[in-house]
């Protein structure tokens, strides 16, 4: 699948808004004044700047209100909801943080389910498709939860629990790996099942359909890059997941800022890879993947 | 709309003879052109002259190469390949807007653009690659099974069916109601075993596939038998045994 | 859930329909135009039209592109730089025509010679070469000679047609169809219908040729034949039927010239066929020798009489003599010996097994009636994987042999003739090429030769014609030598020429052999500082390479913006059943300042006061082509079309002209046909009743049956020459290579590209997209998305052995040159053999293309390895890379070697960019 830069600052950045909002909403992390506008402000500054970047991949984004409708079968739509749902049902508990008023502890409660909600919806959007087996599996949620949980915990500031949660994040991911490069086979697609001839024998191209560009090769063909995977797997179990949790065990605001930044570095080369390494069965098709 | 409905009243869609299509690119075109000035935006092109064409379309036609298990030789097989219009159609059920839906009447799964935001789940979802944003509208284009012409009442009756089917030279493509058991794209399917595409993703695709026929089988009609020992009784001979004078 | 949304399935298709014909291939298939707010906006087949019957190819439905194209003539232009420079200066059209007239005026007193006028993929060739021939040049041929003369001139020759145009096969019986070397051919859509019908009847389909894809995809059964060796292939299909006796002797006697008597007495008739005093061929019956023709005769195929023996006779031993067994020549054909026997035996059993019987009575030419007509469903059909090598003519006959023998010609289930044919040789005029100053030519140009007497050649024996048709070299070059012409003008070999005026051939790429060197010699000067090719007038519609090397630029129109003929005096879109023409007429105005090529060449020949274009005052006959379509006669009463005719409308072939008949023609959707009645309908060569139609429609003005010719005595007079007989004779360098390629039954030779080709051990081919046409779909935006580039095909076994992977180059080398080119795998391929697609590859800058366009980057075109000469011969001579009998340009002798070499940054050879913005619209 194409990487787009706009779907992978939305996934990374609003995963870890999210998250972070999560442990703010919980009051793992209690920020009060001015701290409370710096956090979560932070905080609605990531979802909102993931969601804003992901309407930049929109044909026509002006209509994205209508991604509304369909919650009851779209994962999409159901996201949409669950985002602006925390938002809304969190802003007060923000203003309250910062001006010092204080709400109900289980409105807080499910302030922090919907935002981890939000982050299990988009994850969802990508679980859900089939003709993606890597992403068609239940570690897709599990590593989007793992990304929003570590980093939140990161960001708020939880120490040693942050450090347990980045280290279970770099075995979801080493996981994630593991079992995604098994995904396509354990699918059963095949240029055989897909053109129906395996009845034959074994099938190659002879053609393609055309030899200019579409949208197919473009989006869902990707084949450029992945040759650089291997290394970027290691820089992304490392930066995303074991420098972080070194740096958060020391602990400390300047540490935990650098640990943010290695994270996020991290974080963004594995969310390249979960697109680029994501192959569609209509390469099958084009004889490519 | 984006939930499926569970029974359409007729199950509209192809039925592609693989052992027919020579791979003309004829379906393509037509549809290329019917729907540039039909249903929705034009499926527009970018760079068409230049470097780097690129451009929407609703139908293409893949060339494969069969290498027979059996041994014998190789064979190319032309393979065109469009929406399936699947009754569990994955497109739709991801779409967030509604855009993209099931038609109650006839099955066919259509994107309503004026509510498309061109997100491309859709295409995402689809397994056969049916779905084509266009890059200029940024809406998502796909095979409409050409339902403004099928009902449409400003063409003949003999031109109610996708401008694929009128075109195919090779008759290779066949358009009818799959819950009728007595139409056309029913016994055809039946009667040469259509399959489905890549059943194993569950969506199962309303289109069928006919597979080509064996090829290359030795001939079962006996050999020619000399009508004399040529050799042995020359030329002459072969004359008069010909001519029927020995 | 809301609710579904509510759409207009009955939207208003368009404002108008207007039907016309296509125009991207030879098919002409009828074509429904729709226009919204007066601009094309859809096109679709015409269901009602006889040669489509609604579908169209992709090229066809890709038509709103080739109106739109940024590629189309801007306005007529004069070169103001160098040639090839591409800089030109738009000129009105009085400039144009004016210049064209100082430039070709002078030299009909001069020496109309000197025009050479070739008009390449013409589909107006009765005007073309009417105006030729009242200019007086003999230079005038189309494109034939570089396409598929062998096919044409062997089929009629043989059985007074050939395939496409002149005959198909009878889709609606045949039970079993071989197609020999088709990619696409010109009879585009239908025999894409007739596959159809068919798969749809369960009926088999074999394909002969070394590349299985397209139609060959399709084919039940695939002969992967080694280039070229088609030839050996039938004539031993004809051993085993003939060593079996499974042939139709009925047919064979009653309908062939099988028991005509062949004079053995040594001298100049040797080989020619015995006659009475009447001049008649006779045949012996009962021992007696009777005229051919004579009622009731039962000819005795064994006969003989005074040592002259039949043409069954002399056939049968050539044929059954082992070199012609299977187990001989497998290895050479690549086939093994029990699949040839195998396919004997299945012609044999469906033609003689399963008869197709008609309860249809007809009388034949003799006068005997017949109460059945008796069909063998067999039919084989065959177009350039034939012809278009150096063997080509006798491959082709050899195929119409073999119908031949099994009966199917003419036959239901069989090989069915379209009208105007069947039409032997002797129905065709011969060659003219007389030249008188000042005044026409003494005949049409082009025709039939029946032996030496109708060469074009100069008291000295030197050729008449530029391109050296009808000389010993090509004696039968029935459609003239299109890919001679600018090499033979170049080198002054015959002659030099002053003026080159083409129309419709882009002669500077695709269509040349070795291409580089003809872009030089468009370009050389002589000592004088002069081009060697002084003038090049040039008439295309899109700016294409050859547009560049033009020194005047006559802008046609695309084809939906003017009048077009497409008539039985030329080439028709007839059908079995019926004789049928057609027209195209301006279905949207022209944008741009460009005029119809024919309207044009009326007005020229009208300004140079040419016989036949301007009255007994010296004005213009005709205002421009449509009016030339309605009231041109070539005979009185028969002229471009034959639908309506007459004051009211209602002549069918004959009748006055009809102010009305375009408009009439519009209303019919712009086809006319005229059925041939249903006992005419077979047997046609023999059928009295199709042979009365055919006069009444004025195909010909009296019947004129004939026999099939299975032995040849134009060709043998040909021989006869060669033997040293006659007064007209060949150089003596000739004569050895003469009597072969006239040998006056079917032989096989070697192509002569596989001389000296050790170093060369793969053969390459190209073969046609069925989404492209020529040089000009490239320029279409939906086209080139599908055809961008081509790679090399290679078989696994030259893939393995280079060790090829995907994304891989190989270099290509020929005795002509080298290219280096992208490759592919294709394992369903002759394991000799690679191809690419033809004509595919673009020079920089052409077509409107940007310059990074993959056609000009990653296609290729295998021209530059073709040469148009052979090597040199023995004593210094050079023979035309094409078939000794025809001039048939060899494409496919073409023979190479493969190597795996690093990926260049673009296919090699890489021209300069032509710089061709100023002409474009
Ligand atoms: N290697 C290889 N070479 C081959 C062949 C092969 O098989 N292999 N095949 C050969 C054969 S069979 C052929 S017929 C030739 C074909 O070769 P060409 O005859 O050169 O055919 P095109 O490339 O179609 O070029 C025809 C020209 O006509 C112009 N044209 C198109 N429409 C119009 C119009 O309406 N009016 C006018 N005035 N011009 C128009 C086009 O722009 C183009 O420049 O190629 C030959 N070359
Ligand atoms: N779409 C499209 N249609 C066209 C054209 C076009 O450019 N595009 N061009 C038109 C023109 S000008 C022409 S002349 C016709 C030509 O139509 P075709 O005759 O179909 O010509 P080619 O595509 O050159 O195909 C030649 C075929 O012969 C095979 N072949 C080559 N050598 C041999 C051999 O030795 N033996 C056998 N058995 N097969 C052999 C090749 O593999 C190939 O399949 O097509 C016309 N129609
Ligand atoms: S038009 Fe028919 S024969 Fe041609 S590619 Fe399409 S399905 Fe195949
Ligand atoms: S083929 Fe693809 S686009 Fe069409 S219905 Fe099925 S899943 Fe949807
Ligand atoms: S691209 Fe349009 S049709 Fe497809 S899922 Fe998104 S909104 Fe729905
Ligand atoms: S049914 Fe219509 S839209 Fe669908 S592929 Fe055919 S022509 Fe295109
Ligand atoms: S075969 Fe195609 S290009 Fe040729 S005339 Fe017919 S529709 Fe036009
Ligand atoms: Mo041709």
């Amino acid at each position: 699948m194409h990487p787009a830069p706009s779907v992978i600052l939305f996934t990374v950045l609003s995963g870890l808004g999210f998250g972070f909002m999560a442990y703010l909403s919980l009051g793992l992390l209690l920020v009060q004044g001015g701290w409370a506008f710096v956090a979560w402000g932070l905080a609605y500054a990531l979802a909102v700047g993931g969601l804003l970047a992901s309407t930049t991949h929109l044909g026509n984004p002006q209509r994205a209100l209508r991604a509304f409708t369909q919650w009851r079968s779209s994962w999409l739509s159901r996201e949409a909801w669950a985002a602006v749902a925390t938002l809304l049902l969190l802003a007060p508990v923000a203003l309250g943080d910062w001006v010092g008023f204080g709400l109900p502890y289980f409105w807080r409660l499910i302030g922090g389910a919907l935002a981890l909600a939000t982050v299990f919806c988009t994850s969802m959007i990508y679980t859900q498709i089939k003709a993606v087996p890597r992403w068609h599996h239940w570690l897709t949620p599990v590593l989007f939860m793992g990304f929003a949980l570590a980093g939140g915990a990161l960001l708020g500031l939880q120490g040693g629990f942050a450090t347990l949660l980045l280290v279970i994040l770099a075995g979801i991911l080493a996981a994630a790996f593991a079992v995604g490069d098994k995904q396509f086979a354990r699918a059963g697609a095949s240029m055989e099942s897909a053109t129906g001839l395996g009845a034959i024998g074994s099938v190659s191209v002879f053609e393609q359909p055309h030899t200019g560009e579409n949208y197919l090769l473009r989006e869902m063909i990707f084949t450029v890059g992945r040759k650089h995977a291997a290394k970027l797997r290691v820089i992304a179990v490392i930066c995303a997941a074991l420098i972080p949790a070194a740096l958060a065990l020391m602990g400390g605001l300047t540490l935990t800022l650098l640990a943010l930044i290695v994270h996020l570095a991290g974080a963004f080369a594995a969310r390249w890879l979960f697109f680029a390494e994501a192959e569609h069965v209509v390469g099958l098709y084009y004889g490519k993947r | 709309m984006t939930c499926l409905p569970g029974h359409t009243e007729k199950k509209l869609g192809l039925a592609i003879d693989l052992d027919t299509c020579v791979g003309c690119h004829a379906c393509v075109t037509a549809c290329k052109g019917w729907n540039d000035q039909g249903y929705g935006v034009p499926l527009s092109d970018q760079d068409a002259y230049g470097a780097d064409p690129s451009g929407v379309f609703l139908n293409r036609v893949h060339g494969y190469q069969v290498q027979p298990d059996t041994g014998g030789a190789a064979q190319t097989i032309n393979f065109p390949r469009s929406c399936l219009h699947c009754e569990d159609a994955p497109c739709v059920t991801v779409c967030p807007t509604g855009a993209s839906y099931k038609r109650v009447e006839d099955g066919i799964v259509l994107v309503n653009e004026d509510a498309c935001i061109g997100c491309g789940l859709c295409a995402w979802a689809c397994p056969y690659g049916a779905r084509e944003m266009d890059a200029d509208a940024g809406v998502m284009k796909k095979c409409t099974l050409c339902v403004d012409r099928i009902y449409n009442e400003n063409l003949p009756e003999e031109d109610r069916e996708p401008a694929c089917v009128r075109t195919c030279p090779t008759g290779a493509r066949h358009f009818g109601d799959f819950n009728d058991p007595t139409s056309k794209v029913s016994k055809l399917t039946a009667a040469r075993g259509g399959f489905d595409l890549m059943p194993e993703m569950g969506t199962k695709p309303t289109n069928k596939y006919l597979p080509p026929r064996p090829k290359d089988q030795r001939q079962e009609a006996s050999l020619l038998a000399p009508l004399l020992d040529i050799e042995a009784k020359g030329f002459a001979g072969w004359l008069d045994r010909i001519l029927g004078k020995i | 859930m809301g609710a579904q949304p509510k759409i207009d399935t009955s939207p208003k298709v368009s404002d108008e329909v207007r039907r016309t014909t296509c125009y991207m291939c030879a098919c002409r298939c009828g074509i429904n135009v729709h226009l919204k707010s007066g601009k094309v906006s859809y096109i679709e087949g015409n269901r009602d039209h006889p040669v489509n019957k609604g579908v169209l190819c992709a090229k066809g439905a890709s038509g709103i592109k080739q109106v739109t194209a940024p590629s189309r003539l801007r306005a007529p232009m004069r070169r103001v730089g160098p040639r090839g420079s591409g800089a030109f200066e738009e000129i009105s059209w009085e400039e144009a025509l004016s210049l064209a007239v100082e430039w070709m005026e002078p030299l009909r007193d001069s020496g109309p010679e000197k025009l050479a006028f070739f008009t390449g993929r013409d589909q107006s060739q009765s005007l073309t070469s009417f105006w030729a021939q009242n200019f007086g040049t003999p230079n005038y041929a189309a494109h034939g000679g570089f396409c598929s003369v062998n096919m044409a001139a062997a089929g009629i020759y043989t059985i007074g047609g050939a395939f496409w145009e002149f005959g198909q096969p009878d889709w609606e019986h045949t039970k079993l169809f071989v197609l020999f070397g088709v990619a696409e051919d010109h009879d585009s859509n239908p025999i894409k219908m007739g596959l159809g019908r068919l798969k749809e009847r369960g009926a088999k389909v074999i394909g002969v040729n070394p590349i299985r894809s397209g139609y060959n995809a399709v084919a039940d059964d695939w002969y992967g034949v080694t280039p070229g060796a088609d030839g050996l292939l039938i004539l031993s299909l004809i051993h085993c039927l003939l060593e079996a006796g499974k042939i139709d002797l009925d047919y064979l006697a009653r309908f062939t010239n099988a028991p005509l008597l062949v004079r053995s007495d040594e001298g100049a008739e040797k080989g020619l066929f015995l006659r009475n005093e009447a001049g008649k061929p006779v045949v012996m019956e009962g021992g007696k020798l009777v005229p051919f023709d004579q009622k009731g005769v039962r000819p005795d195929l064994g006969a003989s009489y005074e040592g002259h023996r039949t043409v069954f006779a002399h056939m049968a031993e050539r044929y059954l003599s082992p070199d012609h067994a299977p187990e001989a020549i497998a290895a050479r054909v690549g086939i093994p010996a029990s699949r040839i026997r195998g396919l004997a035996a299945e012609l044999a059993h469906t033609a003689f097994d399963a008869p197709i019987v008609l309860d249809r009575e007809w009388t034949d030419f003799r006068g005997e009636t017949h109460s059945q007509m008796v069909g063998r469903p067999v039919s084989f059909h065959a177009m350039r994987g034939i012809s278009a090598h150096s063997n080509g003519f006798q491959t082709a006959r050899a195929l119409h042999l073999l119908q031949v023998l099994l009966g199917t010609v003419e036959t239901p289930g069989g090989y069915r003739f379209k009208p105007p044919y069947p039409k032997p040789a002797e129905a065709h005029p011969a060659p003219h090429s007389k030249v008188t100053r000042g005044k026409p030519l003494d005949g049409p140009h082009l025709g039939y030769p029946r032996g030496p007497e109708h060469l074009a050649l100069n008291p000295d024996g030197s050729p008449v014609r530029i391109d050296k048709a009808f000389s010993w070299e090509n004696p039968l070059s029935a459609h003239g030598m299109m890919h001679m012409v600018i090499a033979n003008a170049h080198a002054g070999d015959p002659y030099k020429i002053d003026t080159l005026f083409l129309y419709m051939a882009n002669m500077a790429w695709n269509s040349s052999m070795n291409t580089a060197a003809v872009m030089e010699m468009l370009t050389d000067k002589g000592e004088d500082g002069e081009y060697v090719i002084p003038r090049i007038i040039y008439s295309d519609a899109y700016a294409s390479e050859m547009v560049a090397y033009a020194d005047l630029i006559l802008p046609d129109t695309t084809y939906l913006e003017r009048h077009d003929c497409i008539s039985l005096l030329d080439r028709p879109i007839s059908e079995p059943g019926a004789a049928g023409d057609s027209i195209r007429w301006p279905v949207v105005e022209p944008d741009r300042n460009v005029r119809g090529f024919q309207s044009v060449l009326i007005d020229l020949g009208a300004r140079m006061k040419l016989p036949g274009f301007v009255n007994a005052e010296g004005k213009a006959l005709y205002a421009d082509y449509a009016d030339y379509i309605v009231n041109h006669q070539r005979r009185p009463g028969i002229g471009p079309l034959m639908g309506f005719r007459g004051e009211d409308g209602t002549g069918e072939g004959r009748g006055a002209p009809n102010p009305a008949q375009i408009d009439r023609y519009i209303a019919n959707g712009s086809f006319f046909q005229a059925h041939v009645p249903d006992d005419a309908a077979y047997f046609k060569p023999w059928n009295a009743g199709y042979q009365d139609w055919a006069v009444r429609v004025g195909l010909y003005d009296a019947p004129q049956p004939y026999l099939i010719s299975i032995w040849s005595e134009p060709m043998r007079r040909f021989q006869l020459a060669a033997e040293g007989f006659g007064d007209r004779q060949p150089p003596d360098a000739m004569r050895a290579r003469l009597k072969q390629a006239m040998d006056p039954l079917p032989v096989w030779y070697p192509p002569f590209g596989d001389d000296g080709a050790e170093d060369y051990p793969v053969h390459a081919l190209t073969q046609r997209p069925m989404a492209m046409y020529h040089s000009w779909g490239s320029q279409n935006a939906w086209l080139r998305q599908i055809h961008g580039r081509n790679p090399l095909y290679v078989p696994t076994k030259i893939w393995e052995e280079n060790g090829f992977a995907e994304g891989d180059w190989a270099k290509l080398t020929s005795p002509n040159g080298a290219i280096v080119v992208p490759v592919a795998h294709m394992p369903a391929l002759n394991p000799h053999t690679v191809w690419t697609w033809n004509a595919i590859g673009k020079r920089k800058g052409a077509w409107a293309l940007d310059e990074g366009a993959p056609e000009a980057t990653k296609g290729f075109l295998l021209n530059h390895l073709i040469s148009e000469l052979l090597p040199e011969k023995s004593d210094g001579m050079r023979w035309s890379n094409s078939d000794p009998v025809t001039g048939q340009a060899a494409w496919f002798d073409l023979r190479v070697r493969v190597e795996k070499t690093t990926p260049p940054s673009e296919a090699q050879p890489a021209f300069p960019k032509l710089d061709l913005k100023g002409v474009q619209a």
